[in-house]
């Protein structure tokens, strides 16, 4: 399978300041991949290194085969990019943002920009300053999107968008993920990350702590388990539970251990009902993140 | 020439009130000749007892009831400072503003280089200030027959050439500046060019204070001095484009490496 994007130990290194450690990852052609982690994790130092915005002080970046350093103009002629915080030129219209965009990729996409301002309803003989932060989203989204790039990076896409509009937007990546467009989304909306990416990489102080299919990453050994009747929970099991919480006589923990040393133990506790399920996508991004 | 295109549009409002204002301010000057004419010999007179604020402004070097010379002295000044606060604000900005606001990642991450940014960006600062210049120089012309004048076109094109080759210095000195900011920086480029003029002020007063004239290009562009020797100096114009030449290098140097945050 053809690689995207390929990371190998890439350190950005600010001096006193943290930036990113031996991040290593791998996107392949065709993958919507989520990219997670708190605020200040490295997410957005990983892509600038990416787009060429930032010199790496170790290691190596690649996108679709072509190094993001030597070869950024090839790189960039390649991929569309939205950044979390879409600013634009003061004074311009919409359509004079979205033409812009397309003249400095040497594209004519009216018909693309078009069909994409309609489908995201965006008021293109506005000026950018009219806007509000949902619709210069939009206005990013269409720089991205027009020139239907092989790779698409969105830095937190569908902040300030409406639930239509998202909706809208996520149905536009996975069209063009048929068409075979591959898709980096760094996001903290984790229902998006399960719902839409097929793998994804958690970062944290600066190092990726996870990479997997995001079925992977929920499932684990981890197992979010209620128990009713009990108040306190059973010694054998502390050492294997963990974001342990009472409520009344309601125990919830997560459990990372042996399923059948779980059921022994509380097969020998009067509990009145027990619930084992997956952990859902916040409880696996806290439990990554403590 | 997308770059250009773009920056020659986004500064279209701030080129056209700097140059009218500085043009409406001149061509007012000018209107002000025929009486100050009259005049002429009281105040030539109050202006031989002002010691060094005459040598200052360059009064001491050319006849105040004589067209040019009233040009030089009331017209220069508001030329000169008028198009350097132009070309500091303008060089200053040029590549800082993108940090500042949050456009360097629209612009940067499209598959242009940053050499290609550079270029572009310096040439259309570069046309905005031969605009500028040619504007002003179109509006001192049509004003020298407004006041029953005649052109004196060599002279008037040696202080416009110079004043366009001051503004060309400032601001490349600036752009080079530009390249190191991150934050709001028009308080820089304002204090830039307000040093350079008082450094000239500084050493027209004081002989002891003559290096300066190597240092700030108003120097070169002082329009009493080119009127009253009738030619430029080359030499100082030499060193003038030295810094010039420096100001670009510096700019395409560090911008290629900079990090964008």
């Amino acid at each position: 399978m053809e690689t995207v994007i390929q990371t190998e130990h890439l350190t950005k290194n600010y001096g006193k300041a943290r930036g990113i450690t031996d991040v290593s990852l791998r996107v392949n052609a065709g993958e919507i991949y989520g990219f997670m982690g708190p605020n200040g994790a490295g997410k957005s130092t990983t892509i600038r290194s990416l787009l060429g915005l930032i010199k790496p002080t170790g290691g190596t970046a690649a996108i679709l085969g072509r190094d993001c350093v030597k070869d950024k103009k090839d790189v960039l002629s390649r991929i569309g990019y939205m950044p979390s915080e879409t600013v634009f030129y003061k004074g311009m219209k919409v359509k004079d943002v979205i033409a812009l965009s397309a003249k400095l990729r040497g594209k004519d996409c009216r018909k693309q920009a078009d069909m994409l301002c309609e489908r995201l309803r965006l008021d293109v003989d506005k000026k950018v300053e009219q806007l509000s932060l949902g619709n210069r989203k939009k206005v990013g989204i269409v720089c991205a999107m027009q020139h239907k790039p092989e790779l698409s990076i969105f830095d937190e896409p569908t902040s300030g968008l409406d639930p239509l509009i998202q909706k809208e937007f996520f149905d536009l990546i996975l069209e063009r993920n048929k068409e075979g467009a591959t898709f980096f989304l760094s996001s903290h909306v984790l229902s998006e990350v399960k719902k839409y990416c097929t793998r994804a990489a958690i970062i944290r102080e600066g190092k990726v702590i996870a990479e997997d299919s995001v079925e992977h990453l929920i499932s684990g050994n981890a197992r979010k388990v209620t128990v009713n009747g009990l108040t306190r929970l059973p010694e054998a099991l502390e050492k294997c539970a963990k974001k342990v919480t009472k409520d009344g006589d309601q125990i919830h923990f997560l459990y990372q251990g042996d399923p059948k040393q779980l059921l022994s133990v509380l097969h020998t506790q009067p509990l009145t009902d027990l619930l084992i399920e997956e952990p859902d996508m916040e409880e696996i991004f806290l439990h990554y993140y403590q | 020439m997308t770059i250009y295109i773009h920056e020659w549009k986004q500064n279209q409002k701030s080129l056209w009130i700097w140059t009218l204002s500085v043009a409406v301010m001149n061509i007012v000057c000018m209107m002000l000749y025929p009486q100050m004419r009259k005049q002429a010999d009281s105040v030539s007179e109050m202006f031989s007892q002002m010691g060094g604020f005459s040598s200052a402004f360059g009064m001491d070097q050319v006849n105040f009831g004589d067209a040019l010379g009233f040009f030089a002295i009331e017209c220069g000044n508001i030329l000169a400072l008028g198009g350097v606060m132009f070309a500091a604000l303008l060089g200053i900005g040029m590549l800082a503003k993108e940090e500042n606001l949050h456009t360097a990642e629209f612009l940067l991450t499209h598959p242009v280089s940053r050499n290609r940014v550079l270029v572009e960006k310096l040439a259309a600062m570069y046309t905005l200030l031969v605009v500028f210049y040619l504007v002003n120089f179109a509006g001192t012309v049509i004003s020298f027959p407004c006041v029953g004048e005649e052109i004196e076109w060599k002279e008037l094109s040696m202080v416009f050439a110079a004043n366009l080759f001051l503004a060309l210095e400032v601001s490349s000195v600036c752009f080079a500046l530009s390249a190191f900011l991150k934050g709001s920086s028009a308080g820089f480029g304002i204090g830039i060019g307000m040093l350079f003029y008082f450094l000239n002020l500084f050493g027209n007063i004081s002989d002891q204070a003559e290096w300066v004239k190597y240092v700030t290009p108003f120097a070169y562009a002082d329009a009493s001095t080119i009127i009253a020797e009738n030619a430029l100096d080359t030499k100082l114009l030499c060193i003038g484009a030295g810094y010039l030449a420096v100001g670009v290098v510096i700019a395409f140097w560090h911008y290629s490496r900079k990090d964008i945050a």
